[in-house]
């Protein structure tokens, strides 16, 4: 018997503007121990399906059309107290941030017993039995002891871990998990994914997992519904959707999905809906001074670089905790090569980018820049001629802009700091900039709140080109974008080093990605380098067991179709 | 979402501010415009009140002690002059104290508000951009001072001012100590606000952004993060300004502010006062109403602020 | 958990130390108390005597080791005006003070929180709207208008409870008490509501804001999606992450009811601390405002350092270290 059908459902969300259809005619149905994937970029209603069927959607979004119904029953359109009923009840919802997901003043038993007498009406002494074997299953070893701690005593897996376990206080048949691993490390996030297959499996529970990974969707769900801009353009079987897909925006999708086990030259332009982009970095080459190659063939050469931070302060000295966040790390970068850095979070590898950007000072170790001994300059203006031939693209398209400064202000702050062009020139290389970045030149007058997450990533290139730099460091510059738009992005910094000959230091937690962008890569792990290697070398033929075990972890992949790809593989 | 962003030109200044969603909230919400409204007109009348008022309460030429204690609306039992609002007992016309008087409120509020702001606002960037012992000087300093209430800090600081100031001096530099008793009080606000402020925008990208460049400490404290951190600053002004002006109030109700020669609104409660149980309503009641009435319409707009400036809510 | 308390100890002290500093200031420099306390007839060896009497000749660190000496002990030298040692002044007026601060602060708490939360939950009623309205009149109205008005309406129109003074007081011992006498308790009436108002509204205000930010938190709706009952949704889950900021504030709150007794006191000319600051003021009378000024910061650090301790009752953050499961 079919769980839950959703039948035509539209939400809207009126603005002063317009009224904003977050959901348009949207149809899903979730079965009986099946995993229904909810997949689309960012916007395309996927959560706001979630909500709507909870209840759960913030005003002023409301139901516009459609029904909801659990096992065939309509559930939309039942007064607040009813949802209620059925919510917690039949259907759970898991939320991605398992930090701020639970209460951080009641002890983790404290609210799965709350729950569980809510739905179970079961005796105090009946319900900590239940908790703490919930626990138990969802894998937090010493269930008794830890169902009295605070969250806040629990890592983020385990955390996640007891969400679960809540969502199933009231043994529910429908549970709703909203991106539950995107907060969570690779290793983690396969364990959190392998538990909810079992769980879905054992209990006959339906699934609706709402994501934006391919990776995901591929490896753990049985039937994926896609979504565009409010709207459902492809539904079917796991397999069928990923291997063949017949949408042009669900094959512009798969094929913008970076692979592990192949490498492409550069991403197919499968546009749909206007998202694509003219951008012609070949022609910045054209004005572009290319300095002389370094005389060694090494750019850049880091030995025994170390950083500690201070973890607990306190008066003693003897007493002070330190935290090594990066130890004895070395690595040299050839001229024009992209090496990349992959590792889990806090493996030290931002910090060796910032270090080398100048944003922290070291603890001990040596940077040297084109045979320049970098860790020795001490003033700001020795450092000056380092600054301008390093630049750096950023993480987060929405922090790395000043919203207070004009784009062309921004785009010119390096320029006018470096004293490099005066008077007019400045503005002519501004407005060739944003044109070659595909943005135009009278994008110069607005300012970054009028642009999306990938046309500011597109404003950051243009601003780290602005000084011509030789050395480019792109901290995680993709990681939360969209993967069409990441896509376009990394064609972009693939074609800085074809054409003008940058030299890349490329940080990633994506070994898809790195493997598509990187000729050598080195693997850090709590703060220390791990292995080094050319990337095919590393990918085919892993020497350290932390390197095989973060390659098995890797979603494979081999099922997406590679309709576009052809033309490209290397 | 996509490109699209991209498609209309540019605007002007004008356009881009009347077309943001703070203009139009603004403009949709009668509250914020009606005591804006209040605002304006209070602080105008003020500004010009030597020619709106129909006498100067300060020229003891056109004062005439037969006008005393005359009703609003009323002819003088002995000149047959009449007053809108009616007279003290010094037969002054409490319409034209009223405006004198606000005029000496808002030029206190103000000026304390400006001081405590560049005081707060310059100290707060530092402790939160530069750190180290300097951030716990001051940040200390300002937990100390916030253990006591402003007002009694301003009290304090107005007590100790009146003691080393000659007593010939006292009356013509009351004004100032009051604006310094309350600037000093009230800077702690603002200080901790920025600082806070200024310590989450100073691990934003686009800070290390300018640090890489090579941008020096004092460009980024000015260009970078001043200009972000001044809507929470905004909000503060004005909820401030509204605390300040009631603070005078107080401290001249208390005798402890503007002098009587100088009379300020809260100068003429205190006046007022002690003409309420005899009958003589109308002296402490219009510079009550218009007190209230200045506070209360600073207060609505500060709420709205707060709420308009909200990222959250937005 | 007992660093925590030695080092907030610590740092109590040393804000009684500025404290006393600034007080010692004010008392060594402002002012000559050589002029206060000898009158126009005097000789040179009277002040040479008076000097050495006082200390005066010493050097600061001396003067001010002696001063701390002499606070701690409650001698602070005599009040320039009264004559009379401040130490006895004090005694004499802290229970009118103490008392007033007392039921107002009690009366400001319980109907601040109650209506903060009723007006978070309800946000968009029309009796939330109501109250939230007459608040900004509340914060909007200085606390003497407030005064002013009750007087103006209960004793001089209306002639039911009295408009200045204490009424009848019996003594304990020392303590001069209003609580035990009708007139008295009526007394306390409007003064008690003047002061407790304008902090009243903060409270109500500060709660609401904090409980509407706890109320959109994740698992806040987490368990709302969990089916749990609105009532325990806002009382057991938001209602307890509320009270840590809140717990501050109102801290801060109970210090300053004592420093705007100072206005109440007043208005009512009720025989309090207050009312006895307002003069020294006035007549610059600086033993008297060194005493109450060491006094009262007693009293806020005093405030202070439990309402840090009630942090470790409510927040297991800082109560358990962040050992546990990894």
């Amino acid at each position: 018997m079919t769980l839950l059908t959703i039948e035509d459902l539209s939400v809207h969300f009126p603005t002063r503007h317009k009224v904003f259809v977050a959901v348009n005619e949207a149809d899903l149905t979730v079965e009986p121990g099946e995993i229904h994937g909810l997949v689309g970029e960012s916007g395309a209603g996927k959560s706001t399906i979630g909500a709507a069927v909870m209840g759960l959607l913030e005003r002023p979004g409301h139901i516009a059309g459609g029904t909801v119904s659990f096992k065939g029953e309509a559930i939309s359109g039942r007064d607040a107290e009813a949802m209620r009923s059925l919510r917690g009840a039949k259907i759970s919802m898991i939320f991605q941030d398992p930090l701020t997901s639970l209460n951080p003043l009641l002890t983790v038993g404290q609210q799965l017993i709350e729950t569980i007498q809510f739905h179970l009406k079961l005796s105090d002494g009946d319900s900590r039995k239940r908790a703490v074997e919930l626990l138990d299953r969802v894998g937090i070893p010493l269930p008794d002891e830890r169902i009295d701690m605070y969250p806040h005593q629990f890592s983020g897996g385990m955390r996640q871990r007891v969400v679960i376990a809540l969502a199933l206080c009231s043994e529910p048949d429908v549970i709703i998990a909203d991106e539950p691993t995107t907060a969570l490390d690779v290793s983690i996030q396969a364990q959190i994914l392998e538990l909810i297959k079992e769980l879905a499996r054992e209990r006959q529970t339906g699934v609706i997992l709402i994501t934006h990974d391919m990776g995901v969707i591929a490896d753990t769900t049985d039937k994926v519904t896609v979504m565009y801009q409010g709207a459902v353009v492809e539904s079917g079987a796991t397999e069928q959707v990923m291997g063949n897909p017949q949408h042009d925006y669900t094959k512009s999708l798969i094929a913008a999905v970076p692979r592990p086990t192949l490498k492409v030259h550069r991403f197919p332009q499968l546009s749909y809906g206007g998202r694509s982009i003219e951008f012609h970095i070949d022609d910045l080459a054209r004005n572009w001074q290319k300095p002389e190659p370094s005389k060694s063939g090494t750019l850049l050469k880091v030995e025994n670089l170390t950083k500690t931070f201070l973890q607990k302060g306190a008066l003693i000295p003897s007493r002070r905790k330190y935290f090594k966040a990066v130890d004895n790390v070395s690595f040299d970068i050839r001229d024009g090569e992209v090496f990349g850095v992959v590792g889990e979070s806090g493996s030290g590898k931002s910090t060796v980018a910032r270090m080398i950007a100048t944003l922290y000072e070291t603890n001990g170790g040596k940077i040297t820049f084109d045979e320049t001994e970098v860790t020795a300059l001490s003033s700001n203006r020795d450092l000056e001629g380092y600054r301008r031939q390093i630049q750096m693209i950023f993480q987060d398209p929405y922090s790395s802009l000043n919203p207070r400064m004009r784009v062309d202000e921004i785009i010119a702050e390096p320029v006018k700091h470096h004293k490099l062009l005066e008077g007019a020139a400045i503005q002519h290389r501004v407005d060739e900039l944003l044109d070659r970045v595909g943005l135009g030149s009278e994008a110069g007058r607005r300012y970054p709140h009028e642009f999306s997450g990938g046309q500011r990533q597109r404003i950051s290139i243009a601003r780290a080109l602005a000084t011509q730099p030789r050395f480019l460091i792109c901290d995680e510059p993709t990681s939360a974008l969209d993967v069409s738009i990441q896509a376009q992005i990394l064609n972009i910094l693939k074609d800085l080093q074809e054409h003008l000959g940058l030299t890349m230091l490329f940080i990633s937690h994506d070994l898809p990605v790195v493997r598509q962008m990187c000729d050598r890569v080195g693997v850090m792990r709590q703060g220390q380098m791990v292995e080094v290697a050319e990337t095919e070398e590393l990918f085919a033929n892993p020497k350290e067991a932390y390197t095989r075990e973060l390659l098995s972890l890797m979603p494979k992949l081999e099922g997406l179709s590679t309709e576009g790809l052809k033309d490209e593989i290397v | 979402m996509s490109d699209q962003t991209s498609q209309s030109a540019p605007k002007s200044m004008f356009a881009r501010a009347w077309d943001s969603d703070f203009a139009y909230n603004f403009r949709r919400t009668p509250v914020a415009v009606g005591s804006a409204f209040v605002v304006a007109l209070l602080v105008l009348s003020a500004i010009f009140a030597p020619l709106i008022a129909p006498h100067n309460p300060f020229d003891p030429a056109s004062l005439d002690l037969m006008n005393g204690f005359t009703a609003p609306m009323a002819a003088n039992e002995f000149t047959g002059d009449v007053f809108w609002l009616g007279t003290d007992d010094q037969g002054r016309d409490v319409f034209s104290t009223i405006l004198y008087g606000m005029r000496i409120s808002l030029f206190v509020g103000f000026s304390a508000v400006l001081f405590a702001m560049v005081l707060g606002i310059t100290l707060g960037l530092i402790a939160g951009y530069v750190g180290g012992w300097i951030e716990t000087i001051i940040m200390r300093a300002a937990d100390v001072q916030l253990t006591f209430p402003a007002i009694l800090v301003a009290m304090l600081i107005f007590g100790v001012a009146k003691g080393i100031t000659p007593i010939e001096h006292q009356d013509k530099m009351a004004i100032w100590v009051l604006i310094l008793a309350i600037g000093l009080s009230d800077w702690v606000q603002f200080a901790r606000v920025v600082r806070g402020a200024t310590l989450v925008e100073k691990d934003k990208e686009y800070v290390q952004a300018a640090r890489m460049i090579g941008r020096g400490k004092g460009i980024i404290m000015l260009r970078h993060i001043l200009p972000n951190v001044l809507s929470p600053v905004l909000v503060i002004a004005t909820i401030s300004l509204a605390l300040a002006i009631i603070a005078e109030a107080t401290l001249s109700f208390l005798g402890v502010g503007a002098p009587p020669t100088q009379p300020s609104l809260g100068t003429l409660i205190r006046i007022g006062q002690g003409f309420l149980f005899s009958g003589e309503w109308w002296i402490i009641l219009f510079p009550s109403v218009t007190l209230l009435s200045l506070a209360l319409s600073v207060n609505l707009l500060g709420d709205w602020l707060r709420d308009a400036l909200n990222p959250r809510l937005q | 958990m007992l660093t925590f308390v030695i080092r907030r100890v610590f740092q109590s002290a040393l804000v009684l130390l500025i404290v006393g500093l600034v007080a010692f200031s004010m008392f060594r420099f402002v002012g000559d108390p050589i002029d206060n306390m000898l009158g126009q007839e005097r000789t040179d060896a009277d002040i040479a005597r008076l000097r050495t009497d006082l200390g005066l000749d010493q050097p600061f660190p001396v003067q001010y080791v002696k001063f701390l000496k002499g606070a701690a002990e409650g001698n602070f030298g005599v009040s320039y005006r009264q004559g009379r040692p401040v130490s006895t002044i004090l005694v004499e007026r802290a229970p009118a003070t103490l008392e007033l601060a007392a039921v107002s602060g009690f009366f400001a708490i319980t109907i601040g929180i109650g209506l903060g939360v009723f007006t978070a939950i309800r946000r968009d009623g029309f009796m939330a709207n109501m109250i939230m309205s007459v608040s900004l009149i509340g914060v909007s109205l200085p606390t003497f208008l407030i005064g002013i008005l009750l007087i103006y309406l209960f004793a001089v129109e209306l002639g039911w409870l009295p408009s200045f003074g204490r009424g009848d007081v019996v003594n304990i011992g020392w303590w001069s008490t209003g609580f035990l006498t009708a007139s008295g308790l009526k007394a306390l009436i409007l003064p008690s509501i003047t002061l407790g108002l304008y902090q009243m509204t903060l409270i109500m205000r500060l709660v609401r804001s904090e409980m509407l930010e706890v109320l959109r938190q994740d698992y806040i709706r987490f368990a709302r999606a969990r089916g749990l009952k609105e009532r325990s949704v806002n009382f057991r889950h938001a209602l307890k992450n509320t009270l840590v900021p809140v717990i501050t504030v109102t801290g801060l709150q109970l210090g300053s009811i004592i420093a705007f007794a100072i206005i109440t006191e007043t208005v009512f000319q009720w025989p309090g601390v207050g009312l006895l600051f307002i003069n020294a003021i006035q007549f610059v009378d600086i033993p008297v405002m060194a005493a109450y000024l060491m006094l009262i910061s007693v009293m806020f650090v005093g405030i202070n350092l439990i309402v840090d301790l009630l942090y470790f009752a409510i927040d297991p953050r800082l109560r358990v270290d962040q050992k546990g499961a990894k």
